[in-house]
């Protein structure tokens, strides 16, 4: 008797430790289909009456005010200036005679929505802003600076030419794609810098909230309206512009632009984003 | 003078001579607390997780030691090596916390 109960003690022992195994295996598995359906999920939850394809206007969709303000402003967008530069520069040649048309797929007309991509050949991520330069170089142009007028205007006419279309993000069936994009998920919801936030607290847990005076984007869609006009700024900025003050607006010492980090940043969060429509560029406050 | 009285003179004297000593940091104090803080804001470098108050806080130490001040200068380094610290420890306990703030 003392030995039978002394067996299913064990196995219940067993069976107990093998569910309490269960979650932290599933928690360590890379997913990004479930990834991406949890996130959208998750917006659309937290605010029921927006439509999914309103994420991307960032605060606008959040407060009614900036809505009214944005709809507004749409009428003589801020940042067409820096969309005429950006599609002059895309038609100009290069010394060579080659344009950028030659480096891209469908020489570079609406093909946004396909940014980042994942490399097989080099086993890394590849973001537009990094193509653009990689152009540039491979025709014997000097790299334009990844947080400044030149890159913004180049990527502000390509989102153009890509707007309405959705995100469309491949994850290749390749343990260095889902690596990526994993570390990519990592960063995103890493707590650094002196004030101690990662993309995360602002962006998941706070979205519509305000931030001094800031009404805080969700992250959902972010990078659809890239790259922005921020009335902050005074002008345009980029993706990696975005990324690194993020992180110095927390107290972290930024990352080079470019690096791989924000590389696989991107590749995340633009994933889950898939489906939503490319709105960029955009204007924020 | 009783010899007891010029004991506790004597005694008081050391003592304060050993206080002024304890108070005065001297270029080599200010030096190690530096070269310390330095090393550990290259240790969060490493990590990828450097703090912007730190380097702030480093040069605040190299100012205060170009003007003299090894006092001030000693405790910016100390301040400086207690942030990257900081910062080593928040990166550390994020590689496994992040998953606590994932949406599933």
């Amino acid at each position: 008797m003392t030995r039978c109960l002394a067996i299913r003690a064990t196995i219940a022992t067993l069976a107990l430790g093998l569910l309490a195994c269960a979650p932290a295996q599933a928690a360590d598995t890379v997913d990004p289909a479930a990834d991406k359906a949890a996130f959208q999920k998750f917006f659309t939850g937290k605010f029921p009456k927006l439509k999914l394809e309103d994420f991307v206007n960032g605060p606008y969709s959040m407060n009614e005010d900036l809505h009214r303000q944005w709809e507004e402003k749409e009428q003589f967008p801020p940042y067409e200036f820096s969309l005429e530069a950006g599609k002059e520069m895309f038609a100009t040649p290069f010394k060579n005679g080659k344009t950028y048309a030659d480096c891209f797929p469908n020489k570079g007309i609406g093909i946004r929505q396909n940014y980042p991509f994942f490399d097989e050949k080099e086993g890394k991520v590849v973001t537009l802003e990094l193509a653009l330069n990689r152009c540039r170089e491979a025709n014997g142009e000097a790299p334009f600076s990844y947080v400044k007028d030149d890159m913004a205007a180049l990527t502000a006419y390509m989102a153009f030419t890509s707007r309405g279309k959705p995100m469309d993000i491949k994850i290749p069936n390749d343990p260095r794609a889902l690596e990526a994009y994993q570390k990519g998920k990592e960063y995103f919801y890493t707590r650094r810098g002196q004030l101690n936030f990662s993309c995360a607290t602002c962006h998941i847990q706070s979205p519509g909230e305000r931030i001094r005076a800031e009404v805080l984007a969700p992250a959902l869609g972010i990078l659809n309206a890239m790259p922005i006009y921020r009335s902050e700024w005074s002008g345009m900025g980029t993706t990696s512009r975005r990324f690194t003050t993020c992180n110095s607006q927390i107290r972290g010492v930024p990352l080079n632009p470019q690096d791989d980090e924000y590389r696989n940043l991107e590749y995340y969060l633009s994933y889950v984003s898939n489906g939503l429509p490319i709105s960029g560029p955009g204007a924020r406050p | 003078m009783s010899a007891a009285i010029k004991a506790v003179l004597a005694a008081s004297a050391l003592l304060i001579a050993t206080a002024t000593c304890a108070l005065a940091a001297s270029e080599a104090d200010y030096k190690a607390a530096y070269a310390a803080a330095e090393a550990a804001n290259k240790e969060a470098g490493s990590l990828r997780n450097q703090w912007t108050t730190t380097a702030s806080t480093l040069s605040a130490a190299k100012k205060a030691a170009e003007a003299g001040d090894f006092d001030a200068a000693v405790a910016k380094a100390k301040e400086a090596e207690a942030l990257a610290k900081a910062s080593i420890f928040q990166a550390t306990s994020e590689k496994e916390r992040w998953k606590d703030m994932e949406v599933r």
